[in-house]
């Protein structure tokens, strides 16, 4: 172990039946520093912390920790606290019915038998000198998500840990509770914590941290100096895209080329919700599509819900082909012509045990209305012409959606919102989770119905994906809409420096 | 001659896959049960009543006249466990309160009367109302309030007699009109009870209805992904409510026959327990009581085979004290059997039986 480090993770490897989720992956954190964990969903993150703090057992590897002589034993989250590993998680794991002193003791087996005025006193000396704005004897629902997330830090600090695990502590907080808790982070640095911090939000990478450790799909890309890296640099390690691999490999298209592909379809002005996105303007014409790109948790989706009435809408106008309308609820877009693909397939898409047939109505059938129910043939008669028509692979019709593989269940959510035939179909995240194959047949569909005059919003995470199918991109970073793109600047390039936004130097 | 065993087994396999098949299972041996210990079980005599009509006596018509309350019920009771995922345990309660409110209108206030004091039809009207009154009071409570179903059909479950009494001044009302027990007893003239055909009615009301309209798609959706209907346009809370104020219409039904059946009330007995009989008749027809799909045939069919069970309990002279400790043996076996668990491990038994043969 090298001499200033207080955790030394070495050739971690994790799989899970048909996943491999870590591969050789070596992690260094070291006293007194804030280390950023990076890395697109299923990079692997959350493995490598779980694995960490004893919630999976690893396959291979070894931990090392300062102070031990021989690699850690970690077998469950209580040994891993009795080695000093500490996580605070994003949703608070503490008991909000419960007071400030009694979070911070709970469960914590050598404190047997303490008196409650010990307790509070000493909860209240530790709080204190953190500068924790909490009493000790008060209840914990009284107060915010932030201070609730620093007495888990305090607790945590209590508990003499040596490293700090923060994951998505941010998520939930406003700007100056941010603020605070970076305060806090600083001074635990100060005192020799070593702290690993997981975020999306790449400004408060650059904001506290010291160095980064970038993971993708399970494997270590590197770790950097915060110096070394600026943004566009660590957003293309992310993502695993070079920034000399800029080919561009958008497909000639045959656009829509009707008279009307100048008028906006759809129109948006300082639309909001409440899912905690910036009020945002978006316009899409006839026969185009356009795309939301941004990091995970950049808002993309929560864009789309808004158009869509998915979330709660508390802000803004929007115009259908020039005409103000409004859409509080999905029924109302829906009615509109727009429809909408969920990004969630299991949560928000599939009726699982429904067959695939009534499935595929569903949208249609809530539209023509509770009195006019399709007959059992006429079901069955439009069911079978989508599975054929997009090659759904199924036995039956009468077979239950959740049986179906992840691809063939996205087909029939996909043939249910065009049997609608929408003038304007959102798409977020069609191809997550599918194979290749399915990926393609997707996009080509994409560019096929706008060619045919429809509008299409596609959403992916994967940036060569939009380069194929969008002509236009809007680019979100920390819930707001930082730019737009148009098809001469859809080059990997470009969408990354505009993603990463600030200056490219990352100070 | 293979060829032939081979389409029977098929055919056996097939009906296991059907959800009907439990409840005819339950039933077939209900019926061996009895045919072992007693065929007079069985025997149907044609008798004549106190005022000289013809009508069908047995168990088995027993079973009808009784089956068919609980049939009615079952049809509500299936809608709201589908949409809602959860039952409503005040259906006895508020039954009571039904026939309460129809005793009242009869009688005009009065204590006994030996003319309508209003029409009939209105009387029973207003019970409609009012029940579904109470099914939207429970509907809200679910749907809008996010309270778990049985903790806000207690409410009802509890309070709902003590309204019934109030309606009437803690008074019994009697009703001496003949053609009042036609509902619960005989038309003259036809000797199958009334309740019978009070629930044919209703079953062809709601087939009708699940053929004319979406509900059965509707209700299902709702019950299997709230959030995936909702983005389609459906309004799950409203699904949710609706379905309780339809099992409120299928009480005031039951409350009807109630009060027919005795030409008066008796608050704290009237649909004793009926809750428990609708919900099981619901687990009874193979629905899963955690919501999604239904089958209402079989949830019917269920309730007749409840009552079979309750009858041959009778039959056999079982305490009425002890009835339902041995309903509970039979929720017992039908909940193990349905469990997950136990049809996994029941699936990968008779599929290793499959191969064996075939080796």
């Amino acid at each position: 172990m090298k001499e200033k480090s207080v955790l030394e993770m070495r050739g971690i490897c994790k799989s899970f039946p048909g996943v491999r989720a870590l591969h050789d992956v070596d992690f260094t954190l070291c006293e007194g520093e804030i280390h950023a964990l990076m890395g697109e969903n299923g990079a692997g993150k959350s493995t490598l912390i779980k694995v960490l703090t004893g919630v999976y057992e690893k396959d291979e590897g070894e931990i090392f920790l300062k102070g031990l002589d021989k690699a850690a034993v970690i077998r469950s989250p209580q040994d891993a606290q009795k080695l000093g590993i500490s996580t605070v998680y994003q949703e608070i794991t503490l008991c909000p019915n419960l007071s400030v002193a009694e979070n911070m003791y709970i469960g914590r087996d050598e404190q047997k038998g303490v008196s409650w005025k010990k307790m509070n006193a000493n909860a209240d000396k530790i709080l204190q000198t953190l500068d924790i704005p909490a009493k000790a004897n008060r209840q914990l629902s009284n107060y915010s998500i932030a201070i609730q997330q620093m007495v888990a830090i305090a607790r945590a600090v209590d508990m003499e840990c040596k490293v700090l695990i923060l994951d998505e502590p941010t998520s939930s907080l406003d700007e100056q509770e941010v603020e605070k808790l970076f305060g806090l982070m600083r001074d635990l640095r100060a005192k020799g914590v070593g702290i690993i911090f997981v975020t999306h939000f790449l400004d408060q990478v650059y904001e506290v941290c010291d160095k980064i450790t970038v993971l993708r799909d399970g494997g270590l890309v590197g770790e950097y100096e915060i110096a070394d890296l600026p943004r566009v640099k660590l957003v293309a390690k992310m993502l695993g895209k070079e920034l000399d691999d800029m080919s561009d490999i958008k497909t000639d298209t045959i656009a829509y080329s009707g008279d009307d592909a100048d008028t906006k379809i759809f129109e948006a002005e300082g639309l909001q919700s409440n899912a905690g996105i910036k009020p945002f303007d978006f316009y899409i014409r006839k026969g185009e599509v356009n795309g939301f790109t941004g990091l995970l948790g950049s808002g993309r989706s929560e864009c789309v819900r808004a158009i869509f009435g998915a979330d709660h809408v508390i802000g803004g106008s929007v115009k259908k082909n020039g005409k103000t309308i409004k859409i509080k609820k999905p029924i109302d877009a829906m009615k509109q012509g727009i429809a909408y693909l969920p990004e969630d397939r299991k949560v928000d898409g599939i009726i699982g045990d429904l067959s695939v047939r009534d499935n595929i109505i569903l949208a249609q059938q809530v539209l023509k209305g509770f009195l006019h129910p399709y007959s059992k043939a006429e079901a069955q008669k439009i069911a079978e012409e989508y599975i054929k028509m997009i090659e759904i692979k199924t036995a039956s019709a009468d077979t239950p959606i959740k049986s179906l593989s992840g691809g063939n269940q996205q087909k029939v959510i996909l043939a249910r919102w065009l049997l609608t035939h929408p003038e304007y179909l959102i798409l977020d995240e069609p191809t997550r989770g599918i194979d290749v194959g399915t990926k393609i047949e997707i996009q080509k569909l994409v560019l096929k119905l706008a060619s045919e005059g429809m509008s299409v919003t596609f959403i992916s995470s994967e940036t060569d994906e939009m380069i194929r199918t969008c002509s236009r991109l809007i680019v979100m970073r920390d819930r707001r809409v930082v730019g737009e793109l148009g098809s001469d600047e859809l080059t990997q390039n470009k969408i990354m420096s505009t993603i990463a936004g600030g200056d490219n130097n990352g100070k | 001659m293979e060829n032939k065993n081979k389409s029977i087994r098929a055919f056996f396999s097939g009906l296991v896959k059907q959800q009907v098949f439990i409840p005819l299972a339950a039933l077939l041996i209900l019926a061996l049960f009895n045919l072992i210990m007693d065929p007079s079980f069985f025997k149907i005599t044609l008798g004549q009543n106190s005022v000289g009509d013809p009508v069908l006596n047995g168990y088995l018509i027993t079973i009808l006249d009784y089956g068919s309350e609980l049939a009615i019920l079952a049809i509500g009771m299936t809608l709201v466990t589908a949409a809602s995922g959860g039952q409503d345990i005040s259906v006895g309660a508020t039954i009571a309160i039904a026939g309460s409110v129809i005793l009242r209108m009869l009688c005009g206030g009065q204590t006994t009367t030996d003319t309508y004091q209003t029409p009939l039809i209105v009387a029973f009207l207003v019970a409609v109302l009012a029940s579904m009154v109470a099914g939207a009071f429970n509907g809200a409570l679910v749907a809008y309030f996010r309270i778990q179903p049985m903790i806000a059909t207690l409410i009802l479950f509890t309070a709902g007699r003590s309204i019934a009494a109030w309606v009437n001044n803690n008074e019994l009302p009697i009703v001496n009109v003949d053609s009042f027990g036609y509902f619960g007893g005989y038309i003259p003239g036809v000797p199958i009870p009334t309740p019978f055909f009070i629930a044919v009615i209703c079953v062809v009301v709601i087939a009708l209805v699940m053929k004319f309209t979406n509900l059965r798609l509707y209700t299902q959706a709702v019950g299997i992904n709230e959030s995936a209907s909702r983005l389609n346009g459906l309004n799950p809370e409203f699904i949710k409510f609706i379905s309780f104020v339809i099992l409120g219409v299928c009480v005031a039904v039951v409350g009807l026959i109630k009060v027919s059946r005795l030409s008066t009330i008796n608050y704290s007995v009237v649909a004793k327990d009926i809750e428990m009989d609708a919900i099981l008749a619901v687990a009874l027809g193979g629905n899963a009581l955690g919501g999604g799909k239904f089958n209402i045939w079989a949830s019917i069919l269920g309730a007749y085979v409840i009552q079979f069970l309750t009858t041959t309990l009778y039959k056999l002279e079982v305490q009425s004290d002890a009835l339902p400790a041995y309903k509970a043996v039979v929720v017992i076996v039908l909940v193990v059997l349905s469990a997950p668990i136990v049809r996994e491990k029941l699936a990968s038994i008779s599929k290793k039986m499959k191969t064996k043969e075939v080796a």
